[in-house]
């Protein structure tokens, strides 16, 4: 596997992570005790998921003739 | 005699020998890895309930270096592609962010850690009351911070109080105990933001045990430290590594290019790696 396929998981993986901790944080805001630094978290988790599958799509396309071994 | 098979790949495998031998020691690090999260896993589920330490890292700046190693994945592979092309400067320049996102993540790290060893877990002889999440409770047990002679110590235990023959000490406590729940401690901590801390003076002699965040507190804190210290390294000896291809080696670049292109590759699989183990760090220790 080259650096461009482990780089690819690893970009999905955040990306999960991202969206993962966002919705956590929207969670813990929506709840009677949440804080504003909450929906901070959450919004801005989310963006950045959103921002690294843009990303990912981008780096697919400019390295498209790089092997996946 | 030449090395074989360090630009060109082997027939057999399709590959140049460094990128199977980084993916060989990679597996290892999986199991090693995996082992360790096995045993997390395991325990935890395995743990009298009220009794797993949880909700006392901090979540923000946990955040922020995650942050740091994604940027620093984004700047490895861009570094590598920058030398697929040719450009040298570029390669630097971005290997350059990857070694300062390095060394940013190794010291907010530690400056986790040393939060850690000053805060303070004391189990009491006789219960206190306190104030959590707007009502006053008896309990024996205490999170909170040591100030004794105008400092705030760090690794203190049981035996310190002893050996520096401690006759009392002040005590601020958390508003929360990991003995709560995560709603009961989100409850706590906004009942208490904003007002005044209580402060309480323990006697040495009304302590039964006192415990800094350390590897002997608590199994939690065992493999947190474990898992996050072996990580640590980790992105240490990675750092070392990039350092050395981006200044001492780079003049590889000059005689073999392509070598010195697999070279960046197989550093910066390695890595990932590195970066791959905190996105399960991360969720596992500091949010779950």
């Amino acid at each position: 596997m080259s650096l461009k396929a482990f780089h690819i998981v690893f970009i999905t993986a955040a990306s999960a992570l991202a969206f993962g901790f966002g919705v956590w944080s929207l969670r813990a805001y929506s709840s009677a005790d949440g804080l504003t630094q909450d929906l901070c978290f959450g919004v801005g988790s989310l963006a950045v998921g959103l921002g690294l599958l843009v990303y990912e799509r981008y780096f697919l396309k400019k390295t498209r003739n790089v092997s996946y071994l | 005699m030449e090395i074989p098979y360090t630009a060109q790949p082997r027939k057999d495998t399709g590959l140049y020998n460094a990128k199977v031998g980084i993916w060989l020691f990679l597996a290892s690090e999986v199991m090693l890895f995996g082992g360790l999260f096995s045993a997390y896993i395991l325990l935890r589920v395995g743990a009298t309930p009220g009794t797993w330490v949880h909700g006392l890292l901090n979540i923000p700046i946990g955040t922020f270096n995650t942050a740091v190693l994604i940027t620093s994945s984004v700047t490895v592979v861009l570094s590598w592609a920058a030398l697929k092309v040719g450009n040298f400067g570029r390669y630097r320049f971005y290997q350059a962010i990857t070694i300062l996102c390095a060394l940013g993540f190794l010291g907010i790290k530690s400056f986790e850690y040393r939060e850690k060893f000053s805060h303070y877990e004391v189990w009491l002889n006789q219960p206190v009351t306190v104030t959590r999440g707007g009502q006053e409770v008896q309990t024996d047990r205490l999170l909170g911070h040591i100030e004794y002679q105008g400092h705030h110590p760090a690794f203190w235990s049981t035996k310190t109080l002893a050996e520096k023959q401690v006759e009392s000490f002040k005590f601020t406590p958390d508003p929360i105990h990991y003995k709560m729940t995560p709603k009961e401690m989100a409850h706590a901590r906004k009942t208490a933001a904003g007002r005044k801390a209580e402060e309480f003076e323990f006697k040495a002699a009304d302590v039964k045990r006192l415990s800094a965040f350390v590897p002997g507190h608590s199994t939690y804190f065992a493999l947190y430290f474990t898992l996050t210290a072996l990580h640590a390294l980790h992105v240490l000896g990675g750092a070392v590594v990039i350092f050395y291809i981006w200044g001492p080696g780079a003049k590889m670049w000059k005689t073999d290019p392509e070598r010195y292109t697999n070279r960046v590759e197989v550093s910066g699989l390695f890595w990932h790696f590195v970066d791959l183990v905190w996105i399960f760090l991360f969720p596992v220790l500091y949010l779950l």
